[in-house]
Formats: C-alpha cells, structure tokens, sequence
C-alpha cells in the first residue's frame, strides 16, 4: 500500500471529527488520552484525601472516647440528607454524560443542571451544619468550647475532670481533643465542599456548552468533557460516600 | 475507520443507570441502620468500610464507566486504590509499633 493510500482513511477520518487533535490518529485514541489523564488526576485527588483519612484514622484510634464523644453533636439527618443527594446527583450526571454521548444536547443540559441543583442542595445543607456549629463554638478557633459536646453527651464534670465512663481526663485534654476531632471534621468536609463548589462551576461551563450545541444543532459535539467532568464529580460522590459513615455514624448514637 | 455515527460509546441503557441508583439506596439505608445497631466498635468501622467500599466500587464501575473502559484506565484507577492502601498499611504500621511522644496539655 502507497503512503498515499494508507492516509486517505485517516484524512477522511480528521474531517468527519472536526475536535480530533492534531497529535492523535482516531478519535478513539485521543478519547483514551483524555480518560487515562483524567484518572491519573483523580488517583492524586484520592492519595491526598488518603491522607486526611489516615490522620482521622490514627488521631481516633489514640483518642477513641474523646472523638465519639464529639461525633454526636454531628447531625445524622443532614448527613444522610446530603448522602441521599449526591448519590442522586451522581445519576443525574450519568445520565448527562448518556445525552452527551448520544448527541441529545437538550438532555444533556436538562441533567446537567439537575445535577447543579442536588450539588447546590448539599451546599446549602452544608451551610445549615457550619452554621450550627459556629453558634455551638465548636469552629476550632480561639472562642472554641467544648461545653456542648459534654452536655449533649451528658458528661459529668468534676474538680476539672471528664468522666467519659472508661477513663477520666482533665478539662483542658478534653477540650485539646474534641478541638482535634472538629479540625478534622472541619478540614475534611471543608476540601470536600470546596471541590463539590469546584464541580458547580465546571458543571455550568458545560451546560453553557451543551445550550450553544442545542442553539446551533451541533450534529457531532465532542461528549469527552462531559464524561472527565462525569468522573470528577462521581469522584467526589465517593469522598463523600466514605466521610459520611466515618464522621457522621461510626460509634454508634 | 470509525466515523462520529459509528464512534464508540459508553453509553448504557437508562435502567442500567436506574438500577445502580436503587442499589446505592439500599446500601446508604444499611449504612445508616448500621450506625444504630449496637456494636464494638471495631465492628462498627468493618461494617461502615464494607458498605461504604462497596458504594465506591459501585459508582467508580458503572457511573464512572470503568467496567468498559480500557485496560490501561483499569491499571490507573486501580493502582490509585494499591498506594492507598499501602500509604495506610505503613503509616498506620508505624503509629502501631512505635511509643507516641508525650504533648503537654493533649
């Protein structure tokens, strides 16, 4: 086969997909390259919530009592709440990413701003628990306090020493403890909400997106950055799915 | 030559979506009922790690379509779960074998 013979495919092939890179061959390869950095990214988002897990993982096991303790003032409704609405955010996104494959870009914008309003939901709910907190002065700050935690414990107090039923600690070990367990609390569910307000903007980038190829009936619209911004936010769906039982349930009520 | 008709999707059905929706509901049910359950508490966290890595495995091969994608997208999402686990395996390792420094006040 001459040079010339074995390129037409290919030439035909760069015409019919005008969003082909010039550096890849098919659109096959180039929607490869995408997937595979896409989940090179998200194996470093995973190793650097690892290592929050870990510090919550060792801190909780030194200071069992003291984060059970602190975990109860958490809101179990809001967190199931909030789980309920990702999970289902995450559908929605799959569902997206299904228009945008089939090129039904009316769809694909339909379940992407469903998917921006259950993200919006755990934002607020998100709200709802911060605030609380801040007015309960469990913000670990200077004005934190670890009052609330040992009344709605039920702790008995005496001579500066709290009675967590196994053992006894000084107030101040308590306060230093419980002030941990909302650090971690804080800093998790923080990062966690931060990509969560990441996903929001990225997600009304393509629905702006998917609502110019409806306008202009884009026959053949390139469906990768729906399905990479779809692995982003189911992502964070599993962030979620794993903060949840481990902040929020683990220890009983 | 695949042309953009016949270009290769992941695409599923929707009740194949549907369905994995629904069995993530009933897990997040479990993992709530498993938190008022009275148990030890190394109990506790197995069974919330046992629901809460069979919800992720779930989203990460159906929602996240890795089911059918690539073996080399395979060999990246699963070697991101394999430093994981020994970032955890070594760390926790350490704390485990080695005395804790005293901290003044903690």
């Amino acid at each position: 086969m001459s040079v010339r013979e074995a390129e037409l495919p290919l030439a035909e092939h760069r015409r019919e997909v005008p969003h082909l890179g010039e550096q890849y061959e098919t659109i096959e390869q180039q929607n490869d390259a995408y997937t595979i950095g896409m989940w090179a990214f998200i194996v470093q988002e995973v190793l650097f919530f690892g290592g929050l897990f870990a510090g919550y993982a060792v801190y909780r096991f030194k200071y069992l009592y003291e984060f059970v303790a602190a975990h109860h003032t958490l809101s179990i409704f809001f967190g199931t709440l909030n789980t309920f609405v990702l999970l289902v955010s995450s559908y929605t996104m799959a569902r997206a990413v299904r228009a945008a494959m089939q090129q039904k870009h009316d769809k694909q914008l339909k379940y992407l701003l469903w998917t921006i309003f259950f993200a919006s939901i755990f934002m607020v709910n998100k709200y709802f628990e911060y605030s609380e907190k801040y007015h309960a002065h469990l913000i670990p700050s200077y004005s934190y306090s670890a009052e609330k935690v040992i009344h709605y414990n039920h702790l008995k107090v005496e001579n500066g020493m709290v009675d967590l039923g196994a053992r006894k600690v000084t107030l101040e070990e308590f306060t230093g403890r419980t002030k941990l367990f909302f650090s971690f609390y804080f800093i998790m569910t923080g990062l966690h909400g931060l990509h969560v307000l990441a996903g929001i903007i990225v997600l009304a980038i393509l629905a702006v997106r998917a609502y110019m190829d409806w306008v202009r009936k884009v026959p053949h619209a390139d469906y990768m950055p729906v399905e990479m911004v779809g692995l982003y936010w189911h992502f964070v769906d599993i962030v979620w799915i794993f903060l949840f039982p481990l902040l929020y349930l683990m220890g009983g009520q | 030559m695949a042309t953009p008709h016949e270009e290769h999707t992941h695409a599923q059905r929707v009740s194949f979506y549907a369905k994995t929706l629904w069995v993530l509901m009933v897990l997040l049910v479990l993992t709530v009922a498993a938190g008022f359950v009275k148990m030890p508490d190394w109990l506790g966290i197995a069974v919330a790690l046992t629901i809460a890595v069979s919800k992720a495995t779930i989203v990460i091969l159906n929602f996240m379509h890795v089911r059918f994608s690539s073996k080399l997208a395979w060999l990246f999402a699963g070697a991101g779960f394999f430093w994981l686990i020994i970032m955890f395996a070594f760390a926790f390792a350490d704390y485990a074998s080695r005395h804790w420094e005293p901290e003044q006040g903690w």
